[in-house]
């Protein structure tokens, strides 16, 4: 590729050359009539009328340019949406891409050809028209009446997207950090999300979410730094946040985006109706995998913010739920920080631990 | 950089001469040479800004390309491997960011043109404070040069987007950009915002205070217009900059907590408590947005002359216009928000600024119909000041077409922060404003330096441009629906990114050429200061005053009395006169043949006009 563009600069460089080399022989050859011609110097030559064809012309080339790129380049547009929500964002994207394409074609198409038809003619004279009214009416009521009908569907489809989630709704909290996403679920005991604060994070100890083990609640959350699952067809409720700069959850299958704040917990919620399984079949892409991007600027590795996100089937959500091991339960020397008067509850989680690494049924007993 | 040395050689040869001369082409108080100097600072960092673009570009159109032959240019950020540091991709986005918004677009755009123009086409001797004046620029130079130096220091310069936002730009160990450079940029910036208010007061100052006789405001050429509305939204929006600037020194040097809060880094929690990085995004939106229509409208208003002149014809609608450019400028100062739907703010304001910004569409619509209706039925010569200017209103229509797909809240989810916003507002702003500022160089390149630039190179740069532009900037949308984020230094890493190589190199191959269409343009203009083609004083058969004036005009514009305006600026092929054009300071009753009914009662007014005295002890 670096020869490739070695050789349009060259190509370039000798095109400029040329045109510069040209322009002094031309200018070389006007100074004999210099003298008599310097009142007409400026007066319009035929490069004018050069000027108004390639006008033209470029739009032409241009129009057949946008149609045809715009066939080749499809197939990779906006990844196959695999939330309802997003197939209506979607839905709006393509008719306001329709309203603004039209636009685009009408008003490009004339102003490329007055150019050429009103183009200098040293008989003819421009038309002194310096306004009209009514035109002025037309042409801003117009637009104002289509703003108004998107603004009326978008304001529709974003109250919706953004409102309050579903009380049934799937609850996973996801953080941002210096370059990773992490996960953490509420756990199948209480289906609840204990307290976190940021003083308590501590990645030498593995606390990295700064869990709260005053809380009852987090004895049974459960982490995970490398996989997101959520289920199919039931509403999932994102609680976002961050623990050093901006992020941005940008999960572009799902058509999900919310900036995680520190200090500010944000939200998103949404519905996946099709599994990772259903997206292979659709693609035929068996190796294929939702993934959560970063969209905020956040440093070295932004680029690299990668969490691959599972959706699963809701029976085998459920499933892969239970067989997760509480964080308490992978980190027992947390008991410490738990309250004296909380501490037999906390137990049965750590406690249970050396038998869990063996036998996973007897886990499930323990826990219940 | 390379460019460093061509610089400071660009600045050093003013400074070889006499005390005299220091005095007038230095330390000027004259607007004319204070608008030469924003000129040619604008033009060097132009050059700076498209070369840093050139380098990520290479990143992200051949990712796997050794850049080992870079590294006498860029040292340490090429690492062994011949790869070019993660962090520095980073630091050249934000400052090609800084630098063509601010340095470029805002200074070179606003201060080359409203100082040059101003004056000469209101009809005033010099600017309001000529002093003032010189001490914007001397304020735009240290500016630059501390931004130039930030470039060259060991951690880099500011890395976290030109919209620096914190913690991201408040905490030295999130990223290395954040350390001096980034004092370095809050430093510079402070700077440039004084240089820009000091600017702009005077700017307004002139237009209401200095008019010559006659000249009301309803006989103000369309430049003017833009340059007021430009100078009054920075006069608003500027401080509040100022403000979040200095809240964030606050936050980063004297541990404060405005835009801190719940912050655990490098293994520990740092003290900061209740502040808001949201606060920090309104703050600097408030001025950001503004500032892109502190960008765009003094190119619309250098364009709606140049088309006018051009297209032998008034400009059409020219009340239309001026009202267009007021709305534009009142709804820019609410429409920040729409560039934070996705923070987490309410959706409930959300909805309220998706309104106000499709509401922005109108006026600006109106502006493009005006501009195509002028062309409609005229006599099109094509210099190359006309072409850049039809090619600002097509970028201007493609670019802000998208602003409706963006502007609407429920697409922008996922949208946001990707190409398509990228692809956008290089159109929408960056090129057209660029294209204005071009357009102005050729077209008010005969009154600036008395001599003509060459038509054949301008022709040959304005097609390699208009080209070159649309080509990188197109398939941007394309890479943009396909959900590519911005300021990635690659894809590769995502198989839902993973596509669309070929694309991006074609974008940068594009980007390689029409850079180096600039070089035209550079040599056009150097060679045509020193050994161009003797300019008439009226070239182009336009109305405005500036063109009353001598090929080169002197200190105080007018050799003899300031002419007196009678008539609006766009009398252009008034039926049954004999020249295609009437000058303003031409009175009705000099016209008779021409004068449309309403006009020749006017001719009564003109002894009052004449005979109006100013106070004299205001100097000018």
């Amino acid at each position: 590729m670096v020869v490739v563009i070695g050789i349009l600069a060259l190509l370039f460089l000798v095109l400029t050359v040329l045109v510069i080399g040209k322009t002094q022989d031309l200018l070389k050859g006007v100074k004999g009539e210099e003298a008599i011609e310097d009142e007409n110097a400026n007066d319009v030559d035929k490069a004018n009328d050069w000027n108004a064809i390639g006008l033209f012309v470029f739009w032409i080339i241009s129009a057949v340019g946008v149609v045809w790129s715009y066939f080749d380049a499809k197939k990779d547009f906006l990844p196959e949406a695999s939330s309802p929500h997003g197939r209506e964002t979607d839905y709006w994207f393509w008719v306001s891409m329709a309203v603004i394409m039209l636009a685009f074609f009408v008003v490009n198409t004339l102003l490329f050809y007055f150019p050429f038809k009103y183009k200098y003619n040293k008989d003819s004279k421009a038309t002194f028209y310096p306004h009209n009214n009514k035109l002025e009416v037309i042409w801003t009521v117009i637009p104002a009446l289509i703003m108004a009908g998107l603004v009326f569907t978008g304001l529709r489809v974003w109250n919706k997207v953004m409102d309050d989630a579903p009380e049934d709704a799937e609850v996973v909290e996801i953080m941002g950090r210096q370059f990773a996403w992490a996960v953490r679920y509420p756990g199948v005991d209480d289906n609840e999300l204990g307290n976190y604060d940021f003083r308590l994070m501590d990645d030498a100890s593995g606390n990295s979410f700064g869990i709260d083990y005053t809380d009852p609640k987090s004895f049974d959350d459960f982490t995970n730094g490398t996989e997101m699952h959520i289920p199919k067809g039931k509403p999932v409720l994102l609680k976002i946040r961050a623990r050093d700069v901006l992020h941005s959850v940008f999960i572009p299958h799902m058509r999900v985006k919310m900036d995680a704040v520190p200090g500010m917990p944000t939200k998103f919620w949404f519905v996946a109706d099709k599994s990772t399984e259903d997206m292979r079949a659709e693609l035929n892409n068996p190796d294929f995998n939702y993934e959560i991007a970063c969209t905020e600027v956040c440093g070295r590795s932004h680029f690299g913010m990668k969490l691959i996100l599972v959706v699963d089937e809701p029976e085998d959500y459920e499933a892969w739920k239970k067989e997760q091991t509480p964080f308490l339960t992978q980190n027992p020397g947390f008991i410490e920080k738990v309250p004296a008067n909380l501490k037999a509850r906390a137990l049965k989680y750590t406690q249970g631990e050396e038998e869990v690494a063996l036998v996973t049924e007897v886990t499930e007993e323990v826990v219940e | 950089m390379s460019t460093a040395a061509a610089a400071h050689v660009e600045h050093g040869h003013e400074e070889h001469h006499d005390l005299g001369f220091i005095r007038s082409y230095i330390f000027s108080e004259d607007h004319k040479v204070i608008a030469k100097q924003y000129l040619i600072s604008g033009i060097i960092w132009a050059v700076i800004g498209g070369l840093m673009s050139l380098v990520f570009r290479l990143q992200l159109g051949f990712p796997d390309m050794d850049m080992s032959w870079l590294k006498p240019f860029l040292g340490q950020w090429i690492n062994e491997s011949g790869k070019l540091d993660a962090n520095f991709y980073l630091a050249l986005v934000t400052m090609h960011g800084t630098i063509m918004v601010f340095f470029v677009l805002t200074a070179g755009l606003s201060g080359t043109f409203s100082n040059f123009l101003i004056p000469l086409q209101i009809g005033a001797r010099d600017m309001a404070s000529g002093f003032m004046n010189m001490l914007s620029y001397w304020f735009f130079f240290i500016s630059s040069v501390i931004m130039f130096w930030s470039i060259f220091i060991e951690t880099g310069p500011a890395g976290g987007g030109w919209v620096i936002y914190p913690p991201l730009s408040a905490l030295a160990e999130a990223n290395p950009g954040s350390g001096t450079g980034m004092t370095l940029w809050l430093v510079s910036m402070a700077l440039f915002i004084v240089s820009s208010l000091l600017g702009g007061i005077n700017y307004v100052t002139t237009v209401i205070n200095l008019r010559t006789k006659g000249m009301t405001f309803d006989k103000m050429p369309l430049t003017i217009w833009a340059f007021t509305f430009t100078a009054i939204l920075g006069i608003l929006s500027f401080p509040v900059l100022l403000s979040a600037a200095l809240l964030l020194i606050f936050d980063r040097s004297f541990g404060t907590s405005f835009f801190l809060s719940d912050i655990y880094i490098n293994g520990h929690a740092l003290p900061n408590q209740g502040g808001s990085p949201i606060l920090f995004q309104h703050l600097f939106w408030f001025l950001g947005h503004p500032e892109v229509y502190i960008v765009i409208l003094p190119a619309l208003g250098l364009t709606s002359e140049i088309i006018a002149t051009n297209s032998r014809k008034p400009i059409f609608g020219y009340k239309a216009m001026i009202f267009s450019m007021a709305g534009i400028m009142f709804l820019a100062f609410i429409v920040w928000a729409h560039h934070m739907f996705m923070t987490g703010m309410n959706p409930f304001l959300g909805s309220v600024f998706m309104l106000l910004t499709l509401i922005i569409a109108v006026p600006s619509a109106v502006k493009a119909f005006n501009y195509i209706t002028t062309l409609w039925r005229g006599n099109i010569i094509f210099t190359p000041a006309m072409l850049f200017a039809i090619g600002l209103v097509s970028f201007f229509v493609s670019g802000g077409l998208t602003g409706i797909i963006l502007g609407n809240s429920a697409l922008d989810i996922q949208l946001h922060d990707t190409y398509f916003v990228v692809a956008h507002f290089h159109l929408v702003m960056g090129s057209a404003a660029f294209f204005g500022m071009i357009g102005g160089v050729y077209h008010w390149f005969p009154k600036m330096f008395g001599k003509m630039m060459n038509k054949t190179l301008g022709y040959v740069h304005f097609w390699f441009t208009f080209i070159g532009v649309y080509l990188v900037f197109f398939p941007m949308h394309y890479i943009g629906i396909a959900g590519f984020p911005r300021r990635y230094y690659q894809w590769s890493g995502f198989e839902t990114f993973n596509t669309y190589a070929d694309l991006n190199a074609f974008i940068s191959v594009a980007a390689i050429l029409t850079f180096s269409a600039q070089l035209i343009f550079i040599f056009n203009f150097i060679y045509s200061i020193f050994w161009g083609k003797k300019a008439t004083a009226n070239p182009w058969k336009s109305t405005t005053l500036e063109w009353t004036t001598p090929v080169n005009p002197g200190h105080g514009n007018w050799p003899g009395e300031i002419p007196t305006v009678y008539r609006w600026p766009y009398d252009y092929s008034k039926p049954g006169a004999k020249e295609d054009f009437i000058p303003q300071d031409v009175p009705y009753s000099a016209t008779p043949e021409s004068n449309l009914p309403e006009e020749n009662e006017m001719i009564s007014e003109e002894k009052e006009i004449e005979n109006i005295e100013y106070n004299h002890n205001i100097p000018d």
